[in-house]
């Protein structure tokens, strides 16, 4: 099958390759652009481990063709840091909250938690619940996963974080 | 998983894409949110020699009203339609719903044009579709023509759309205002499709239920409109009894499949309950 050329901005860079268009855009983040901090979880949509920002929506990187986003401009897990290279609000989170175990769902579950903020600065837990209702975590950590959103949220606002009383 | 090969075409225009379809015929499917059909071909289970693209046509995008009526592009996502103030102000039953498909990612992508167009029983809007009257406007290679919602379903995956027609916008009017609505869905899990679903648009008057549309998901393998159902519960106050002789009304005409979600007689039991709710939840939204 011909092979199509596609650019697109992917962390701020200028990203070019060419695709088979059945190339979904996870195997092209993953495997033309060594971005590897991207994740192939169930590959059915279902998991969210594969979630990237693509002009401004979170979307299931298994379930884009690669030729689809061509054009576009996309931010991965690897593009989340702050310029100087310290962690941004959302992995300082995650840190401080213990937001992770195994860590394999957690570069999808800050991507998508990153677009629910902007979306949605100040989110109620029941919000952060419906908002990263697309990311399974196997190893069921999900509180902490919320705490790190509200921790994230928190210090995004310039406010102190309190946590909810148990 | 990855699917079959395929070429891969993205027409900028209306005509162009209605013209690709035509030319390449049964080898080529319409691509909207990809959200049905890319997990389909990763299973092997759809095979299209060519994919094309609709995300450039930019007359299939778009929420417009023209007086009484709301017409929704095909291409419009979910995520357009939960943020949409048009939405919320006019049909806000489409909002309750969609809220419940799928999972935020993946209502940035699917689109009402693919929920309504795809033919599954499993799909939420086009039982929504039914109970609001709404027209679908086609596009093929003969022209342009407009079908009913009530008229669309002809079996799971079948529909009223000719080889080589898309489905490019969605009319609907607006129901009145102080209409009471409500979308019952029960599900096991986010992103599943209803076990069984039921959707309520009503208006009352002095307490009474003055007109009243019922439709039901994943009951058949068609939407169904629960036309015998709604009948039942006009002209009452929505009494125990006038429910559950609604609720009884709907079971009769509902044949869903048995799986994994449940053996026929549980599916139907919860089929009426749905009905039931969404009754009462409408009718307490009624001015």
């Amino acid at each position: 099958m011909a092979k199509t050329h596609v650019t697109m901005k992917v962390d701020g860079a200028e990203v070019e390759g060419l695709v088979e268009p059945r190339t979904l855009l996870v195997h092209f983040i993953r495997e033309n652009l060594q971005l590897t901090g991207t994740h192939v979880g169930c590959e059915t949509t279902h998991c969210g481990a594969c979630t990237v920002d693509l002009d401004g929506m979170s979307v299931k990187s298994c379930t884009v063709f690669a030729v689809q986003a061509d054009g576009s401009e996309i931010t991965t897990i690897e593009g989340m840091a702050n310029p100087d290279g310290s962690l941004s609000a959302l992995q300082e989170g995650f840190r401080m909250m213990h937001g992770l175990q195994c860590g394999f769902c957690t570069p999808g579950m800050i991507m998508r938690a990153h677009r629910l903020l902007q979306e949605n600065p100040s989110p109620t837990e029941q919000d952060i619940r419906m908002g990263m209702s697309g990311n399974l975590c196997r190893c069921t950590g999900y509180q902490n996963i919320i705490r790190a959103i509200q921790y994230a949220a928190a210090k995004l606002n310039n406010v102190e974080f309190k946590e909810a009383a148990e | 998983m990855i699917p079959g090969p395929f070429s891969y075409h993205r027409p900028a225009s209306l005509a162009d894409a209605v013209k690709l379809l035509a030319d390449l015929g049964d080898d080529a499917r319409p691509l909207a949110g990809g959200h049905s059909l890319v997990p389909m071909m990763k299973l092997r289970l759809a095979t299209p020699a060519h994919l094309v693209d609709l995300h450039d046509v930019a007359d299939l995008k778009g929420i417009r009203h023209y007086g009484s009526t709301i017409v929704i592009g095909a291409m419009t996502t979910q995520h357009e339609l939960l943020v949409s103030g048009e939405i919320r102000q006019s049909l806000p039953i489409l909002q309750e719903a969609a809220a419940l498909i799928a999972d935020p990612q993946v209502r940035y992508r699917g689109t009402i044009g693919g929920n309504v167009a795809n033919g599954d029983p499993g799909n939420d809007m086009p039982a929504l579709m039914m109970v609001l009257g709404a027209n679908f406007r086609l596009s093929g290679p003969g022209g342009e023509r407009e079908v009913a919602a009530s008229e669309f379903y002809q079996g799971a995956y079948f529909t009223a759309l000719e080889p080589g027609e898309i489905l490019t916008s969605i009319s609907i009017p607006v129901p009145p205002a102080g209409h009471g609505y409500a979308y019952e869905k029960l599900k096991r899990k986010v992103g599943d499709y209803a076990t069984a679903a039921a959707a309520v648009v009503l208006t009352m008057a002095g307490g009474k239920v003055a007109t009243c549309a019922i439709g039901l998901t994943n009951l058949h393998e068609t939407p169904l409109l629960a036309t015998d159902a709604a009948n039942a519960v006009i002209g009452t106050s929505l009494d125990a009894a006038t429910l559950k002789q609604a609720a009884a009304a709907a079971e009769a005409i509902m044949a869903p499949a048995a799986d994994t979600r449940g053996p026929v007689e549980y599916r139907k039991h919860v089929g009426g309950i749905m009905v039931m709710r969404a009754l009462q939840r409408a009718a307490g939204r009624a001015v």
